[in-house]
């Protein structure tokens, strides 16, 4: 794996400064990396990982299964594709099982979730049911445990 | 005649302090110290050992054990040992659970030690070894290594070392602090050495999963060598398992039997807990394992790499977690070097004295931590070593 890459998915929070210096390469050669990353498709964009808990009392997640018919144009990549298009939409996946689509939607109020679910995504043509389900609470979030797991707290920070 | 201090045994108020402890009050006083002085792995033990621990208690298993430990695990133990390293050994009378290596060698020493008797072993070296020696009223022998070697045991240095009276010789590679190892050549001729001096050897391989470079070859596995070796090992490095205290000893029955003696009387068993946990270890930890392995690699590269490139000359540790990076090139010996990182620049690095006098002016760097960590603080020795050159 490219070494930038495997650096990144570490989950250490690195600069590029830092990188290099792991790596043994210029600030100037791991900025290049995560560009070539960039242009080749493999990296999308870096984002934080935020506590759940502070995230909670501003934004609102909620986890949508869709239905779908898929006929007409595009099929399933088309109204994928389309639902994939609302900023209110953070990922979409097309399942295997009882349903088509799995969409996480964020949004600053439950209302406002509400509203894009029957008023936006139910009405697309092709959308046969959504099931929503609003999250109440997360335990681990991308590889991240939440809370203090205490581990470290009695270790002693010199020993033999 | 009010002085607490005379009921103090005079041998136990003639050894020293570990010079670990000083800098573990300074630093765990301190805001925003980085420690590369920590002795043991930054993971947590992988979540199915930790599982394991958790079964056992749902299932009610909080009695004492056989004073050998569970047969369950002796019996993976005598497996791993086997498949991994090459002697086999009983599960009934050639395996004994203890409360860590550290339990597994004082006992041994115990067992085996008349007053008088003498204790070679290799230094820089673990600190417990001579004051174990000495808790024997024995007499530990030390046999220097140097960087020059890689910190491996020169058989030559053993031989000019030896002295009538020497009973024991204790070995531990990878070594903590150096992470020197000992090449099959080497073993064979420290294990000649042994055999013609008919010296019984305690073999601490407590770091050998964590080798990076070669094979780990186990003394005990060479010809002639499982009856005069005991393999001191344990799950605390490979497996993330500190807290857990388990390791063990396996050897020939006479000594395992004597060592179980002071065992049965001083710890009666290991607790049966972790105990459990290290079945699971042995059964389903590999893999956790060598991901952890990978891990110290990589973090051991950047460091030697890092320490070389700021001017404290560093060998490649071929095993266990420690950077041995030499200081004096500084001018100051190792304790004026690590207190004034500590006081300047808030890093915690291990004095190589604190391991006997064959460590001075070299310095223990833990890389047991994350990159972060490592980086940070080699960021703070480049200013230190900056504002050393200035003055």
């Amino acid at each position: 794996m490219n070494p930038v890459l495997k650096l990144l998915l570490e989950g250490e929070t690195l600069d590029t400064a830092q990188m290099g210096k792991i790596l043994g390469l210029g600030p100037d050669a791991v900025a290049r990396e995560l560009d070539q990353l960039r242009r080749d498709g493999v990296l999308l964009g870096l984002r934080p990982v935020l506590n759940p808990a502070w995230e909670a009392e501003r934004r609102v997640r909620a986890v949508i299964e869709i239905k779908v018919r898929p006929e007409g144009r595009g099929g399933f990549d088309g109204l994928a594709e389309r639902i994939s298009a609302f900023e209110q939409v953070e990922s979409c996946h097309l399942m295997s099982g009882g349903y088509d689509l799995l969409v996480v939607v964020a949004a600053d109020s439950l209302y406002k979730v509400a509203s894009f679910v029957h008023e936006r995504l139910a009405r697309i043509e092709g959308v046969q049911g959504t099931s929503t389900h609003f999250i109440l609470r997360a335990y681990k979030k991308d590889g991240f445990v939440v809370g203090d797991q205490g581990a470290d707290r009695d270790k002693p920070a010199v020993s033999a | 005649m009010n002085d607490d201090r005379r009921f103090v045994a005079r041998h136990v108020a003639a050894l020293p302090k570990s010079g670990i402890r000083d800098f573990f009050a300074i630093v765990s006083q301190m805001r925003d110290a980085v420690s590369l002085g920590i002795g043991e792995p930054d993971f947590v033990t992988p979540f199915s050992i930790r599982e394991a621990a958790m079964a056992a208690l749902e299932k009610g298993r909080t009695s004492y054990t056989d004073n050998r430990g569970l047969l369950a695990l002796r019996e993976e133990i005598s497996r791993y040992v086997a498949r991994n390293y090459g002697p086999e050994y009983r599960p009934d009378d050639e395996i004994l659970v203890t409360i860590g290596v550290s339990e597994a060698l004082d006992i041994l020493l115990r067992a085996v030690l008349n007053p008088g008797d003498k204790v070679l072993y290799h230094e820089p070296c673990y600190v417990s070894y001579a004051p174990s020696v000495a808790l024997c009223h024995a007499v530990p022998v030390p046999v220097r290594t140097s960087a020059r070697d890689a910190w491996a045991l020169d058989p030559a240095a053993l031989r000019a070392a030896w002295q009538p009276g020497c009973k024991v010789l204790v070995l531990n590679f990878p070594t903590n602090p150096t992470g020197g190892t000992a090449d099959r050549a080497k073993l064979e001729a420290i294990a000649a050495f042994a055999v013609e001096k008919d010296l019984l050897v305690a073999s601490d391989e407590i770091y050998s999963e964590l080798t990076y470079e070669g094979d780990h070859v186990s003394i005990a596995s060479l010809p002639g060598m499982r009856e005069r070796t005991v393999f001191l090992h344990g799950f605390s490095k490979a497996f993330a398992m500190t807290g857990f205290r388990v390791g063990y000893a396996c050897g020939p029955a006479a000594v395992i039997d004597g060592m179980l003696k002071v065992h049965q009387y001083a710890i009666m068993c290991a607790p049966i807990v972790s105990q459990e946990a290290a079945i699971e270890a042995l059964r389903n930890g590999r893999d956790a394992m060598l991901h952890m392995r990978d891990k110290y690699r990589e973090r051991r590269d950047f460091i030697v790499r890092r320490l070389n490139e700021l001017g404290l000359p560093c060998h490649l540790p071929r095993g266990a977690f420690y950077a041995f990076p030499r200081v004096d090139v500084t001018g100051l010996d190792s304790m004026a070097f690590a207190q004034g990182l500590l006081r300047e620049q808030k890093v915690a690095i291990v004095p190589g004295t604190a391991f006997g006098e064959a460590g001075a002016g070299f310095c223990r760097a833990s890389f047991s931590t994350s990159y972060e960590r490592i980086n940070e603080a080699m960021e703070r020795i480049g200013r230190h070593l900056d504002a050393l050159r200035a003055r």
